[in-house]
C-alpha cells in the first residue's frame, strides 16, 4: 500500500496531504487526551503501536505469487478508537519513508489517508457492526483487521488510479488494474491478520481485563 | 485451561500454514516480488514520471533487510515488554489474592 515517492503528481500530493492532516492532528489530539485521562491505558496504547510497527514491517508470501505486508492497524482502532491511529500509521509510515525509503514523503499524505485514516476507521465500523450483530469481542476483532487490511489496500488502488487513469478505459480501467495488482494477494493476508488480531486479543482478555472493561469492549465480570 | 492453549495452538499453526501454503504449493514458479513494487511498475507503464527521490535509499537490500528488521524487531520488543507486564501483574494479583485468603483462613 506504499505508493512510491514522488509517484504521485503534485494536486494529488498536496490534496491527499491536506486530506491526511486534520485526521492525524485530531489523532494526537485524541493521543495526548487518552494518556492523561487514562494514563492506565498507556501501556496498550503502546501495544497498539507496536502491533502495527511489526505487522507493517514484515512482508509475507501469498498465493498468487507476490508477498505484501499486512497493517496491523484495526488492533487499536478497536481499543482506543480510530483517530488515535491516525497518529500512529502516520508515525509508523514516516519511520518507513525516511529510513526504507519504502513510501515517501511527497506520498505521505495519500499513504497516511489509506493506512491510517481508511484502513482504521473501515476496521472499526466492521467492529462496531459485528458487535451489533451480536458477535463476540474475537470475531469483532477478526473482522477489524482483515476489512482495515483489505480497506487500505483497496484505497491505495483508488489513489493510484484517480493520478494515473488508463489512456483508454480511464479511471475505472486504471482502477481494475491497481486492485488486480494488490487485491487477491492482500486476501489471505487479510484472513492471516485478523488470526493475529484474535491471538493478541486473547492476550489481553486473559491479562488486561480492567483496561478492556474500562475502554468499554468487555462488560465487567459479575461480582464473585 | 488447556483448551484455551489448544486454541492458541492450533490459531498460530493456522497462520504459520497461512504462510508457508504458499511457498510451498508454488514450487518455486513465483518469485514472490512486493506488490508496492508491482504497483511502482504498473504506475510508470501507466505514464507516471516520478519527480521526487527519497531524501534516504539503504544502499543494499542488506542494509534494507536489516532496517526492516529494526522495525519489526522495536515492534516486538515493545509489545513483548507490554504483554509481559500485564501478564507479572495478572499473577502477582492472583498470588496477592491467594495470600489474602490463606492468611482470612488461619
Amino acid at each position: 500500500m506504499h505508493i512510491a515517492e514522488g509517484f504521485l503528481p503534485v494536486p494529488h500530493a498536496v490534496g491527499w496531504t491536506l486530506a491526511a492532516a486534520p485526521f492525524v492532528v485530531h489523532g494526537a489530539r485524541r493521543v495526548v487526551v487518552e494518556v492523561r485521562e487514562r494514563p492506565e491505558a498507556t501501556l496498550l496504547l503502546g501495544a497498539a503501536g507496536a502491533f502495527t510497527f511489526v505487522l507493517s514491517a514484515v512482508k509475507l508470501p501469498s498465493f498468487t505469487g507476490s508477498s505484501s505486508h499486512p497493517t496491523g492497524t484495526g488492533a487499536g482502532a478497536v481499543l482506543f478508537r480510530p483517530p488515535v491511529m491516525a497518529l500512529l500509521g502516520t508515525i509508523v509510515l514516516l519511520f518507513q519513508a525516511l529510513l526504507l525509503a519504502h513510501g515517501g514523503l511527497t506520498t505521505l499524505g495519500a499513504n497516511a489517508f489509506a493506512f491510517a485514516v481508511v484502513g482504521p476507521w473501515a476496521g472499526y465500523g466492521a467492529y462496531r457492526l459485528t458487535r451489533a450483530l451480536g458477535g463476540g469481542l474475537l470475531p469483532g476483532v477478526f473482522a477489524a483487521m482483515a476489512v482495515a487490511d483489505l480497506a487500505t489496500y483497496v484505497t491505495t488502488a483508488g489513489q493510484l488510479a484517480l493520478a494515473l487513469p488508463d489512456a483508454e478505459t480511464g479511471v475505472p480501467g486504471a482502477l481494475v488494474k491497481f486492485l488486480s495488482v494488490f487485491a487477491l494477494t492482500q486476501v489471505p493476508l487479510a484472513v492471516g491478520e485478523g488470526l493475529l488480531g484474535v491471538l493478541l486479543f486473547r492476550a489481553l482478555t486473559t491479562n488486561a481485563r480492567p483496561e478492556l472493561e474500562r475502554l468499554g469492549l468487555l462488560r465487567p465480570e459479575p461480582a464473585r | 485451561m488447556t483448551r484455551s492453549r489448544l486454541v492458541t495452538a492450533l490459531l498460530v499453526l493456522a497462520v504459520v500454514a497461512l504462510v508457508a501454503l504458499p511457498l510451498v504449493l508454488d514450487g518455486g514458479a513465483s518469485d514472490f516480488s512486493g506488490t508496492d513494487a508491482a504497483a511502482a511498475e504498473l504506475a510508470e507503464a501507466q505514464g507516471a514520471q516520478p519527480w521526487f527521490a527519497s531524501v534516504f535509499s539503504p544502499s543494499s537490500s542488506e542494509v534494507e533487510s536489516g532496517l526492516f528488521a529494526l522495525q519489526a524487531g522495536l515492534g516486538g520488543g515493545v509489545l513483548g515488554y507490554v504483554l509481559g507486564r500485564l501478564r507479572g501483574r495478572r499473577l502477582a494479583e492472583r498470588a496477592a489474592a491467594d495470600r489474602a485468603r490463606g492468611d482470612g483462613g488461619t
